[in-house]
């Protein structure tokens, strides 16, 4: 894999804004177009495009297997999480009220916070893990193949 | 269109995955002149990315050209005609686009654009129906997500390892 060069130099510049752009997408969806998910499979496509150019095993380094299995329940785990301290702290389930009792308002954006956050942390893990899964039982293939 | 009927025509599957590809971006630009922009970036970022990066690790496991249709294309035809004819049928009845008394304006929508500002405090009226007036419904989305992870996983990666733990267990009888 020591060719491509153009590829890998751009590769090595986009993932870094693709992951910015996915960060903006899921913090910024309160005010513009985004949220979780698709936060999450922007911040998906950046792992997979790395994987893609270089090789697997280099972006398992970074982000290995069994980080993304356990994010995968994570995300979930923060979202249930987060109605469950809400039903706990005495108000429904998945009111975000419950997070500043003095002000609802404030609540309400800390809790579409928390929950988006764990939308986009399932999402990239399972869009991630899918795609080791994928690539995973793929014999390498020659590019005279192509 | 000219698209759609490109993806059935093309015998070479690395041509379809890259089509359909360009038929989500397309797809996606018709939900923005529909001004869905939360679809439209939806569409783009999962059906013009990852489904298409999907379908090319799928080519790599499978053949990359179609084989030839064994039985007559007729059947299917008939059924997509009839299909397609009844849902055209039904689009007769829906009001015009952007009519401001169509059903779809008068019934929940107005509630949430009047009280999303102050209840919630976000301007983007998507986001706050989502995440907290429909809170229940997106948890069930990301669980939906979730589950279908953990059965792409167990599906594609389950065998292998079942297979090493053969092979171990074999090496062992070897050994003993």
């Amino acid at each position: 894999m020591r060719h491509h060069l153009i590829l890998r130099v751009i590769t090595k510049l986009l993932v870094g804004m693709i992951m910015l752009f996915a960060l903006y997408v899921q913090f910024h969806g309160d005010y513009s177009p985004g949220g979780g998910f698709q936060a999450g499979v922007i911040m998906a496509v950046a792992f997979i495009l790395y994987g893609l150019v270089f090789s697997v095993g280099q972006v398992q380094q970074v982000f290995p297997p069994w980080l993304v299995h356990k994010l995968v329940a994570l995300g979930v785990l923060i979202y249930a999480g987060t109605g469950v301290y809400s039903m706990l702290t005495g108000y429904a389930f998945l009111d975000y009220g419950a997070l500043s009792p003095d002000h609802p308002e404030h609540g309400q954006h800390w809790g579409i916070l928390l929950v988006e956050a764990g939308v986009g942390i399932t999402v990239t893990a399972v869009m991630v893990s899918i795609h080791y899964a994928f690539v995973g039982r793929t014999p390498m293939i020659s590019d005279e193949e192509w | 269109m000219v698209n759609a009927i490109a993806v059935v025509r093309t015998r070479s599957l690395f041509a379809v995955a890259m089509l359909s590809g360009a038929f989500s971006l397309l797809s996606a630009l018709l939900f923005v002149t529909l001004d869905a922009v939360d679809v439209a970036f939806t569409e783009a970022a999962v059906g013009g990315g990852i489904s298409t990066v999907l379908l090319l690790g799928t080519l790599a496991l499978t053949t990359r050209f179609e084989r030839h249709a064994e039985h007559s294309p007729f059947l299917p035809l008939f059924v997509v005609i009839v299909t397609g004819a009844a849902i055209i049928y039904g689009t007769l009845d829906m009001p015009n686009f952007g009519d401001p008394s169509a059903p779809v304006h008068q019934h929940v929508g107005p509630d949430y654009l009047a009280r999303s500002p102050h209840e919630i405090g976000v301007p983007n009226v998507v986001t706050a129906i989502l995440a907290s007036y429909r809170g229940y419904d997106t948890m069930g989305e990301t669980a939906v997500v979730f589950a279908a992870g953990i059965g792409v996983m167990v599906l594609l990666s389950g065998l292998r390892r079942r297979r090493r733990r053969d092979g171990s267990i074999e090496d062992r009888e070897e050994d003993g």
